[in-house]
């Protein structure tokens, strides 16, 4: 049995015209193992955004179902925490209340000291150490989304939900975290599932990559399987032969459904609306 | 940093420098203005002489020769500068002195106009607060609620005082509610607001972490829209500290905006400068305590 199964979900909004609705994405359908780092990519309007609110329980879904453990979720849930694209970090807070607001939803029956041992292990792991009384206004893009990872990883969630984590730090200080997120992943096995719109952290980090479709009505038409063995790191997985293989796949899949027009048309033909998703092994 | 320190040094001296003159050169032309040059009694009759000692205009002085009479000259145009000098003078050294029921000194007067004050203020803020809250937690009952508020938030707070006093037929508790009534709109309409453009952010959060309802209040959205918050209470000191003054004034309650009614009914110029500079420097002992208690709970994005 999937640890996390995204069932079918379809998610309509209200058009803006006002009457009727405009369908962002339909189907989506995934099995995700205990473990498993499955990530999201498409353009912009495609919905992905949306369908990791709806596994957090931040957004309701039209139709369709989300079962963790084999259990439908409905709401938000200490047990699948978000990394957001902006931080979400509250800035009246210092770093160490931010991450110990976390710990002490989590854990409320542990006293103070072993909530506060708890938010220091985690402020050390993100190499955050000495920053823990500084509100977010005083740090980096970087050094936020580290609080951001930290708070996450606190809280030990049974699924991860990482929504464009590295999409507002610049690309220097993004390759560095995305290699402490690697690190801490591999301590913490947990389940992960992100959205990204980089294909380079997307292979880094993933064991699968959907791709879906523009929207709207996007849907998932790929399911690429990157067998590249971990343990990666950015150095050694661009030496892989499947590297660019697997890249300019992704690529190709991407500028294919770049517009709404005439390719998008054919890219359909190939693939009619209720086929399966396609897997794709390298 | 050391340069642009230096210039914050230079612009601060030379703004302070600029302050002084300003004020001296207005002392200057306050007094000069309001000089008047010594009785000359030439081109005067005896007779003239005469009539204006019987009128109190001026004095026969004990060595011969006539003065203007220095009570006269109280009420005769604006008092200079030294008048109004010698009035605090002597306000001050009886700062602690009950001389009548009506007639406290000034130390009282600041005393019960700041615990008036402060008394609506406070009331006003926590109600205001509590009510913001509730509206900006819930749309339907905020779209419901403002238009009462639209109509409520532009009324004089002192037109409400004719009601007030029927109503509550006590002026001490009416000019608390004119204090009231004058800070509660704004707190309230920015409060609403505050929690309502709350960025959705941080309430996903409260969520995911299943923080209970005290939680999220006390943790999530009290901090978040303190400083919008803070906006509105900044709006509604200044407003009941502008409606103290006329509400004292007009229920005759004792306090320093009823200082300068009295010294104006007593035509006492010198003594209404003296309430008018007073109320000056308790708005801005008020004003500053404010900015301290509230810089504790604004926070920068």
């Amino acid at each position: 049995m999937a640890f996390l199964e995204i069932d079918h979900v379809t998610k309509y909004f209200p058009s803006s015209s006002g009457n009727g609705q405009v369908c962002i994405f339909k189907d989506a359908t995934i099995k995700i193992d205990k473990g498993e780092f499955v990530t999201t990519i498409g353009h912009s309007g495609c919905g992905k955004s949306t369908l990791l609110n709806i596994i957090a329980g931040l957004e309701t879904m039209s139709e369709g179902a989300i079962l963790l453990n084999g259990r439908e979720v409905s709401g938000p849930g200490l047990d699948r925490m978000v990394v957001f694209q902006n931080f979400s970090l509250m800035p009246w807070m210092t770093v160490f209340e931010n991450i110990r607001l976390a710990v002490r939803a989590a854990y409320p029956d542990w006293d103070r000291e072993k909530i506060a041992a708890h938010v220091h292990k985690y402020i050390e792991l993100v190499g955050l150490k000495g920053a823990e009384d500084k509100r977010p206004t005083a740090l980096s893009g970087g050094m936020k989304q580290r609080v951001g990872l930290a708070r996450a990883f606190s809280i030990e969630p049974k699924v991860l939900l990482l929504d464009e984590p590295f999409a507002q730090i610049d690309a220097l200080t993004r390759g560095v975290i995305q290699e402490e997120l690697v690190q801490m992943w591999n301590s913490t096995r947990n389940t992960v599932f992100m959205v990204t719109h980089d294909v380079d952290e997307a292979i880094l980090l993933s064991d699968r990559i959907m791709l879906m479709t523009n929207g709207p009505s996007a849907r998932i038409a790929e399911i690429v399987d990157v067998t590249i063995p971990r343990p990666r790191s950015r150095d050694s997985i661009i030496e892989h032969p499947h590297y660019y293989k697997i890249r300019n796949h992704i690529i190709h899949f991407l500028v294919r459904h770049v517009s709404h027009g005439a390719v998008g048309g054919v890219a359909e033909l190939e693939q009619p609306m209720d086929a399966v998703p396609l897997v794709v092994r390298f | 940093m050391a340069g642009m320190l230096q210039e914050q040094t230079k612009i601060r001296r030379d703004a302070w420098l600029i302050s002084v003159t300003m004020l001296a050169l207005f002392l200057v032309v306050w007094h000069l203005s309001t000089l008047r040059a010594a009785f000359d009694p030439k081109g005067f009759t005896e007779d003239q002489l005469q009539m204006m000692e019987f009128n109190g205009d001026i004095l026969r002085m004990a060595e011969g020769g006539y003065a203007w009479n220095p009570e006269k000259e109280k009420v005769k145009g604006v008092p200079g500068p030294l008048a109004v000098l010698g009035k605090i003078r002597s306000e001050l050294s009886e700062a602690f002195v009950k001389k009548g029921t009506n007639d406290h000194g000034i130390a009282y007067l600041v005393l019960y106009t700041v615990t008036r004050f402060g008394a609506g203020f406070l009331v006003a803020s926590v109600v205001a607060i509590i009510l913001g809250v509730l509206l900006g937690l819930n749309k339907v009952l905020f779209q419901a609620v403002n238009p009462f508020i639209q109509i409520l938030k532009p009324i004089s707070p002192l037109a409400w005082m004719p009601l007030l006093l029927y109503t509550v037929k006590d002026p001490k508790w009416t000019a608390v509610l004119v204090v009231f009534m004058a800070a509660i709109w704004p707190t309230l309409a920015t409060t609403a607001f505050g929690v309502n453009s709350l960025r959705k952010d941080y309430l996903h959060v409260a969520a995911i972490l299943q923080l209970s309802w005290f939680k999220r209040l006390f943790k999530v959205i009290l901090p978040g829209a303190a400083p919008t918050i803070v906006n509105g209470l900044r709006i509604s000191f200044g407003s009941a500290l502008v409606a103290v003054v006329p509400a004292e004034m007009l229920l005759g309650e004792l306090g320093v905006g009823y200082l300068s009614w009295i010294e104006w009914n007593n035509l006492d110029i010198a003594g209404v400068i003296f309430a008018i500079l007073v109320v000056g420097v308790v708005g801005v002992v008020l004003d500053s305590g404010f900015n301290k208690l509230a810089g504790l709970v604004t926070y920068q994005e």
